[in-house]
Parts: C-alpha cells; structure tokens; sequence
C-alpha cells in the first residue's frame, strides 16, 4: 500500500496537469482575440533566451566543426563535414539544446513569474476584478512558449551551422573547400530535415510551457513554494525534453 | 434585524471547513446597504475566508450566501463575473499588478471590461487616483510606494468599476496613526461619495468602531455577538468584550492548545 503511494500521487499530478492544459486550451480562443499581450510575451521569452541561445548555438558549432573534421579526416573524408554538422544540428542538437537552454533560462523564470502572482494574490485580485487569469495571464504565456521555439531552434541552427562553416572553412588549420561544405548540405538535408526540427521544436515548445505554467499556477503561495516550482520546472521539463526527443525521434525514424 | 431590502449580502447558516478544519459552524449574517459594516474577530477565525466565500471564491459546504438577492454559488462562472464587478475586494496585501504601474493599475479593469476611448480611460484613472490622493503617484511602480498608498492605490481600483459594495481585508495592519486617519476618512468618505455599502474586517477594534455603522464578533466558528458599536461594546458575553478591550486573558486562550502540559512537555526531552 504504502510503497505505492509516490506512484498514485504521481498519476494524480499527472491527472491534474492534463485537466489544467484542457482549461488552458479553452482559454486560447480568448487569448487569441488580444495578440497584443501574446506578442508582448513572445518578445519577453524571445529576448530572455535569444542571447544564450545564439552564443551556445555557435560554440556548439565551432566543437562539432573540431571535433568532426578530426575524425573524418582520417577516413579522407573531410569535405563530409558540412553534412556531418547540418544533420546533427538539424536532427538532434538543435532542437534538443535549445529545449534545455529554453528550460532552464524561460520555463524557471515563467513559473517563478506565476508563483509570485500566486503568492502575492495577484491572480486572485484578477479573479475578483471578474478578469480570468487563465485568459489574461496562463494562456499568452503558454502560447509564446510554443510559438518561440520553433523560432529558437531555428535560430540556434542556422547559427550553429553557419559558425562550423565558418570555422571549418576559415580557419587554416582545417581548411575544409568551401563550396565542398555547402554543396554537400544542400544535398544530404531534406525538407523532411527541416520539417522535424520544427516538430520537434513545437512539441518541445508545448512540454516547458505547459509545465512552467502549471508549476507556477500550482505553487504553494509561500517563498519556498516558489522556489520548488522553479526548480521542479526546470528538472521535470529537461526530462520531459529527453525522453519525448527519444519518442520523437523513433517515430521519425520510419 | 433588519428587512431582506435592506441587505446586499445575506449570509444563511453558512458551513464551511478546509478539510475536517471548521471555520464557520452555521453563520447568519447581513450586510445592510449604504453602511459600513465592520466585522471583528481574532486573527484565524476566517474573516479573509468569509470575505472570499462572499466574493464566490469559494464554496460553502452548507448554507446560502446571497448577494442583491441572487445567490453566489448558483451562477454559472460568466454570471459569477457579472456580479463581482459590482464588488470589489481589497486584499490584505493589496494585490496590485507588480509590472504596471499606478496608473495601469487603476486602469486595468477599465480596460479589461469596457471599450472606452484612452482619452476617456486617462480621465477615469485621474479621477479615481484624485479620489485617494495619489494622482502624483501615477507613473510610480507598485515597487516604488509604500504600504498605505498601496492600499489607497488598490481602493482606487476597486472603485473604478463604480461597484454596490466594497469589501476591505485588514485595511489598517501596519499603518502609523496619521495613515491609518488617512484610510479611516477615506473609506468613509467614499462610502458616502459613491454611495457604497461597506465591509471592513480587521482586528484593530478602537478605529473602526468610529466609522462602523453595524459590528459583527465573529469566533470559533460562530457570530458571538452583533449590533451597533455601543450595543457591541456593552455586549453580555465575556468573549466579545476580552476581545473588545484587548485584554490576554479571559475565555479565549492566550495559548494555543497543547497535546500535554508545559511541564510534561518539557520533560518528555530528557528522556
Ligand atoms: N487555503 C487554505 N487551506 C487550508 N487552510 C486555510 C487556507 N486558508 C486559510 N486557512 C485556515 O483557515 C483559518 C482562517 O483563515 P483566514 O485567513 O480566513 O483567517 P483571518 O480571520 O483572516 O485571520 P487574520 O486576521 O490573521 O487575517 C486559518 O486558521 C487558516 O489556517
Ligand atoms: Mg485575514
């Protein structure tokens, strides 16, 4: 009985968070009225990340670039290394990367936001003024999380490629042919390519923000609270990220 | 007591607990309109509750709450939102939006429920801002204020809707006396400005007894005593006036109640 208790408890939570996204989804039409407040968060998420983002997307690049030019080298494969990173971005870094950076950088700072409302009886004072907090306050914020990743993701791989390009072709040591790199990208990635990335992005999008929102929404109105929804935000999201990149990416395989 | 015309909230054998906790054990209450009713009680009998099961943010387990006569918990949540613009709740901390500023703020349920011009809106907000005194406080953020005119900010919220009724959490914890005058003038100058039907709940009895029209006691769950504040302050019961006159023992406990004694309790360490 007893040793089952963590696991009922979980299927709880786990009941809880489904019936909070429904609710969340009833409010977007509401949301979707005022673009203005959506927008105002997609800048906030946007910007909040965009500066991690772009620098980790390029020291990835520039490691990969290093690293594969040095295995390929080997086999005199060099002038593959431009596929080599473009499918790795494109494939697994990229959207899995930037999900973890989202995680930790936008998702704590989303419920910490929350749990602060939460705490300081802001949502309440909303529900009382008959404003919804769901509409006014979960819902923008849900929606930039799922439309900015997409948008990070791409972002952070165009970045990341761009920068082992770069690197690869700029630095004399590797001096990988220029049009070698770019010619063999263009002709290994597919549509198809690109198209996951952006799933895999949106879906990923959708596991943080649902998470942060519903850690913060659920916090316990003290500091402590707060503080464990962050962290828990955090933690569950980047397992989340994992272990759905992991269904993903079987599906994709077919 | 008084004539169903007369009250805007009419509070039937209310029940409620959290978990197997009772807070109120059967209360009736009313709230008689145009007046400033102030609702007395120790700190943990329910009054924030009780102010939030009015506001149907919150379900009673048994009982009636009625508001104007419609009864709160039997709207459906579109309806429940009809009737709180016509109430307003200051909190205890006063809840203002941390990232706007005062005058967003003010504006805030104006802009969620009407589609009034800016021009328009600008003028209301200034208004109402006028009406507390902080019209210079404007641009300030909900940071940069202090305690009291975060409260004074809230009032002018709450107003901006031009509510039946507005319902004050603790208005005066932690006000020094000339701010503590100030939110005292101001809640009844409103109240007979706008022509309101006042709540106040707090446990600072000697001010409000100068501004309340009717006085409830409220303890353990049940209403000790309620009437005008001479009424109150003669009251029969021994409870209400130790509350009263703020004396640390009498009925009510100075101490909260122990599973064994001081002594046994400080024995059982040693073992
Ligand atoms: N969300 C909650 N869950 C469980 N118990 C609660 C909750 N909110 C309040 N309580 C309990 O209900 C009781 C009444 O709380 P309430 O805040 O209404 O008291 P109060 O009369 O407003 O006190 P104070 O004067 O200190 O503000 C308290 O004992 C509190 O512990
Ligand atoms: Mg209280």
């Amino acid at each position: 009985m007893n040793f089952l208790s963590p696991l009922t408890e979980g299927l709880r939570g786990l009941g809880r968070a489904v019936l909070f996204l429904f609710t969340i989804l009833a409010g977007i039409p509401a949301a979707l009225l005022r673009p203005r407040l959506i927008l105002q968060q997609i800048y906030s998420v946007g910007v909040l990340s965009l500066i991690i983002i772009v620098i980790s997307g390029s020291f990835i690049g520039m490691v990969l670039a290093l690293q594969g030019y040095r295995t390929l080298v080997n086999f005199g494969a060099a002038s593959s290394l431009g596929v080599l990173v473009a499918l790795s971005i494109v494939r697994e870094l990229g959207p899995v990367v930037t999900a973890l950076l989202f995680a930790g950088r936008a998702g704590s700072a989303l419920a910490a936001e929350i749990g602060l409302m939460k705490a300081t009886d802001q949502l309440s004072g909303m529900e009382m003024m008959a404003v919804d907090p769901i509409k006014r306050v979960i819902a923008p914020r849900f929606i930039a999380g799922l439309v900015a990743m997409p948008l990070l993701v791409s972002i952070f791989s165009l970045m990341a490629i761009g920068v082992a390009g770069g690197h690869a072709i700029g630095v004399e040591l590797l001096g990988v042919d220029d049009g070698s790199y770019w010619s063999q990208i263009n002709q290994a990635m597919h549509g198809t390519d690109i198209r996951d990335m952006l799933i895999k992005g949106t879906v990923f999008g959708l596991a943080i923000s649902w998470i942060a929102v519903y850690q913060g929404y659920h916090a316990a109105p003290t500091s402590e609270g707060v503080s464990r929804a962050t962290t828990s935000t955090v933690v569950v999201s980047s397992l989340a990220v994992l272990a759905l990149d992991f269904v993903l990416t079987a599906f994709m395989f077919h | 007591m008084t004539t169903a015309a007369d009250s805007l909230v009419r509070v039937r054998s209310l029940k409620f607990g959290f978990g197997p906790k009772v807070i109120y054990d059967g209360i009736d209450l009313d709230i008689v309109r145009g007046k400033i009713t102030a609702i007395l009680g120790p700190s943990g009998t329910g009054k924030t509750t009780l102010l939030r099961l009015i506001g149907g943010q919150w379900k009673p387990d048994a009982g009636s709450i009625e508001f104007d006569g419609i009864d709160v918990h039997r709207q459906s949540r579109s309806q429940l939102f009809e009737l709180r613009k016509r109430m307003g709740l200051l909190f205890q901390s006063g809840a203002l939006l941390t990232d706007l500023s005062v005058f967003e703020n003010v504006a805030f349920p104006l802009r969620e429920h009407t589609a009034f011009p800016e021009s328009m809106i600008r003028d209301l907000v200034l208004m109402k801002l006028e009406a507390v005194g902080l019209r210079g406080a404007a641009k300030l953020y909900p940071s940069e204020i202090s305690g009291g005119m975060a409260r004074r900010v809230a009032m002018a919220r709450a107003i901006a809707l031009e509510p039946d009724m507005i319902m004050y959490d603790e208005p005066f914890t932690g006000q020094d006396p000339i701010s503590m005058g100030v939110l005292i003038r101001l809640i009844q100058g409103l109240n007979k400005s706008l022509d309101l039907t006042s709540v106040i709940v707090t446990h600072d009895v000697e001010d409000v007894m100068r501004i309340a029209d009717y006085v409830y006691v409220l303890s353990g769950g049940k209403v000790l005593d309620h009437g005008s504040p001479a009424e109150v302050q003669h009251s029969k019961s021994d409870l209400v006036r130790q509350f009263l006159n703020g004396e640390a023992d009498g009925p009510v406990s100075f101490h909260y109640k122990a599973a064994r004694g001081y002594a046994d309790d400080l024995m059982a360490g040693r073992e």
